[in-house]
């Protein structure tokens, strides 16, 4: 897949009164992909297989990568409602909805306050819930190689872990990660990682396809919170994948794909 | 010139091995309060009150204090408590406060009254100096590192309003709110106590302070690029239409005299052991990457020449990390530790005057494995010799304080006697 012609472009487009790095790529029925705290890591194996059938929309969260900072976005519900604005000034509407981790919090506010906005929904590993058991990782007292490095279980077994974490990084990465951690700790920083409302805003999801999909081992959001999600949200799926991290996606991203492919062909 | 004693109050305890003269490394919340005794730090905090007080009678002008928390390097985690006392206690000096961290308190109005009654009970010597507060006061507190300049920003103004405008009034800001101000409380001195910015690193602070025109305090940083520092005060103090000063501009470092040339070296060795502040520039300690660079607590690229010349001696990059620790050697050779008997330290100390011209100066002393001993002797020939001959060279440089030309105006400051201050 790797060598196959590059089937993605970013753009920076005008909407909800700024500036909004997009990457866009594939060909299909609209597929929104919210991106981690720590940003968007480019177009990996996951998005080039999805793009065979779906065109992924993956922006850059308010003041993520080349997005503008919105100043007043306080919290992860003010993004949750500004974010509703970018996708009218998009044109998406009835949109398949993927967020993962801090993105797939951010897709369950956004779902709980215009459920008819998405025609299915995915959370991968996503926080939002305080766990009723464990704690969510802090990643504000690591450095960044850390904290990625926790969120997968078998790093030598994970062919895209050199890519998402190099030994070297450049100094851009290194850049794109500290203002990653900036604006994830406007999101994030207390409570942590989780708002305390969102397990009953999520019981309004009654009537929207949702799956949810977890490392067995995730080390960053124990599995103890996906439980709640998916008790939560009445008629969605749990899907775990064993002996793996915080980033199936990237982890077991064979196993994840089937998943995400068979639900939204369903 | 203003001239102040700092220590900053370490945790030592020889018996544990992490503390004290044993020397081995720690880093920041890596280490359990499970080890803290009470015991041993009453002793600890009434020996640092203690040498405050023989400060004051060995003729220093100010007794400063400052802040840190959830750590052993500073046991002053309640620094106002400390203040109050020495408020009641001492009888002349200023009490400098650089400062309390007021982006870390949800409610700076318990501020504005604590404040109040220390300069109340001090019959008007509170300094009140404030500071950002580093990666571990924004995690020990929990508030939001992103926040912390526009917290400070609104805390301070919000705290001057409270200070000088009747009540009671309404403050619904950004990061505070409050339905009612009417503190039964006012500052001792009109129109409100001296305020005093201290710092290491930020650009924007110092700037700021500049065009607010409160003396900033460099804080043990090396004296090339705390010049370079002082000279972007004077500029930007010119940008806004006033000539700044020595008045405007302080310096605290690490000066300890003795006896012997023997004794000093061997008690001045002590600085870079023990629970010494390592985000402190010449100190030795592990600092932690991800607690110096929280994020958005400091603006990655407004940072001053002494954060750069740490980051391009560590081979740049990194963002605002932490500042790794100097050999003593090296320390002393740069006049960043000042060591002797008084002969030769009194020299050293007019060299530093001469190169970057501060108003104010402190002399940081009795910390890492220093006893009270050590200390005590220091403190009384600082008392007998350095301070007089310090006075005469500062005279002579025209080296004036913030209490004899005012570093708002430039103008001289009539000396009024002593109140009686019982």
């Amino acid at each position: 897949m790797a060598t196959s012609a590059q089937i993605w472009s970013e753009e920076i487009v005008e909407a909800a009164g700024g500036a909004v790095q997009l990457v866009k790529g594939g060909d299909g029925d609209p597929l929104l992909i919210l991106h981690d705290e720590l940003g968007h890591p480019g177009w990996l194996n996951y998005h080039q297989a999805l793009a065979q059938d779906y065109t992924l929309y993956i922006p850059s969260h308010s003041g993520f990568g080349e997005t503008v900072r919105q100043e007043w976005i306080m919290n992860i519900r003010d993004m949750a409602g500004w974010y509703l604005e970018v996708l009218d000034d998009l044109g998406l509407d009835r949109v398949n909805l993927m967020g993962i981790s801090l993105g797939g919090w951010l897709a369950a506010e956004m779902a709980t306050m215009s459920p008819q906005t998405f025609k299915k929904m995915i959370l991968v590993g996503p926080a939002g819930i305080r766990p009723p058991t464990g704690e969510i990782f802090d990643m504000f007292l690591v450095v960044a190689k850390e904290f990625i490095s926790k969120g997968i279980l078998d790093p030598d077994a994970t062919s895209e872990f050199s890519t998402i974490c190099p030994d070297e990084p450049t100094p851009e990465l290194v850049e794109r990660w500290e203002v990653a951690r900036e604006e994830a700790s406007r999101m994030s920083w207390r409570p942590y990682m989780h708002y305390p409302g969102l397990s009953h805003l999520l019981h309004r999801l009654k009537t929207l396809p949702t799956l949810v999909v977890w490392g067995k081992e995730d080390a960053i959001v124990p599995l103890s919170a996906g439980q709640v999600y998916q008790e939560n949200i009445k008629g969605s799926r749990l899907a775990v994948i064993d002996n793996c991290g915080h980033h199936p996606e990237i982890e077991k991203t064979e196993e994840f794909l089937q998943l995400v492919k068979e639900f939204l062909a369903a | 010139m203003f001239i102040g004693y700092f220590t900053e109050r370490p945790y030592q305890d020889e018996r544990t091995g992490f503390y004290g003269a044993t020397g081995k490394p720690i880093m920041d919340l890596t280490v359990s309060n499970e080890m803290f005794d009470p015991i041993l730090a009453a002793g600890l905090l009434n020996r640092y009150l203690d040498e405050k007080i023989y400060a004051e009678e060995m003729g220093f002008d100010g007794l400063m204090l400052n802040e840190h928390h959830n750590t052993a390097f500073c046991m002053g985690g309640a620094m106002n408590v400390e203040a109050s006392i020495l408020a009641r206690i001492t009888k002349r000096a200023k009490i400098v406060l650089l400062g309390n961290i007021i982006p870390i308190w949800d409610d700076p109005l318990w501020l504005v009254e604590q404040l109040s009654m220390i300069d109340m009970i001090s019959h008007g010597r509170l300094v009140s100096g404030w500071v950002r507060g580093t990666g571990r006061e924004s995690v020990s507190h929990n508030i939001e590192p992103h926040y912390n300049w526009e917290r400070f920003q609104e805390a301070h103004e919000f705290i001057i309003k409270a200070w000088t405008t009747p009540g009671p009034f309404r403050w619904e800001g950004k990061h505070y709110n409050y339905r009612h101000v009417n503190p039964w409380a006012k500052p001792y001195q009109k129109p409100h106590p001296p305020i005093w910015l201290p710092g290491v690193v930020s650009r924007d602070s110092l700037m700021w302070a500049a065009e607010k025109r409160i003396p900033y305090i460099m804080l043990a940083t090396e004296l090339a690029p705390t010049k370079q520092a002082f000279q972007l005060y004077h500029d930007t103090a010119a940008e806004h239409g006033y000539e700044s000063g020595p008045q405007n501009l302080g310096y605290l470092w690490k000066v300890h005299v003795d006896e012997t040339e023997e004794l000093a070296e061997a008690t001045g060795r002590k600085y870079i052991q023990g629970p010494s502040n390592p985000f402190l520039e010449g100190n030795e300690g592990t600092v932690n990457p991800a607690l110096v660079n929280l994020p958005g607590l400091t603006s990655r690229r407004r940072v001053l020449p002494t954060q750069a010349v740490a980051t391009a001696a560590r081979g740049g990059g990194g963002g605002v990390a932490g500042v790794l620790g100097r050999p003593y050697e090296q320390q002393i050779a740069d006049y960043t530790i000042i060591c002797g008997t008084p002969k030769t330290v009194i020299p050293k100390i007019r060299h530093v005057l001469e190169y970057i011209r501060p108003g104010s100066i402190f002399f940081w002393d009795g910390d890492g494995a220093m006893t009270h001993d050590d200390a005590m002797r220091s403190l009384r020939l600082m008392g007998e010799e350095v301070i007089p001959a310090v006075r005469e060279i500062a005279k002579e440089l025209e080296l004036p304080g913030p209490f004899e030309v005012n570093p708002a105006t430039g103008e001289s400051i009539d000396p009024t006697p002593d109140e009686a201050s019982q």
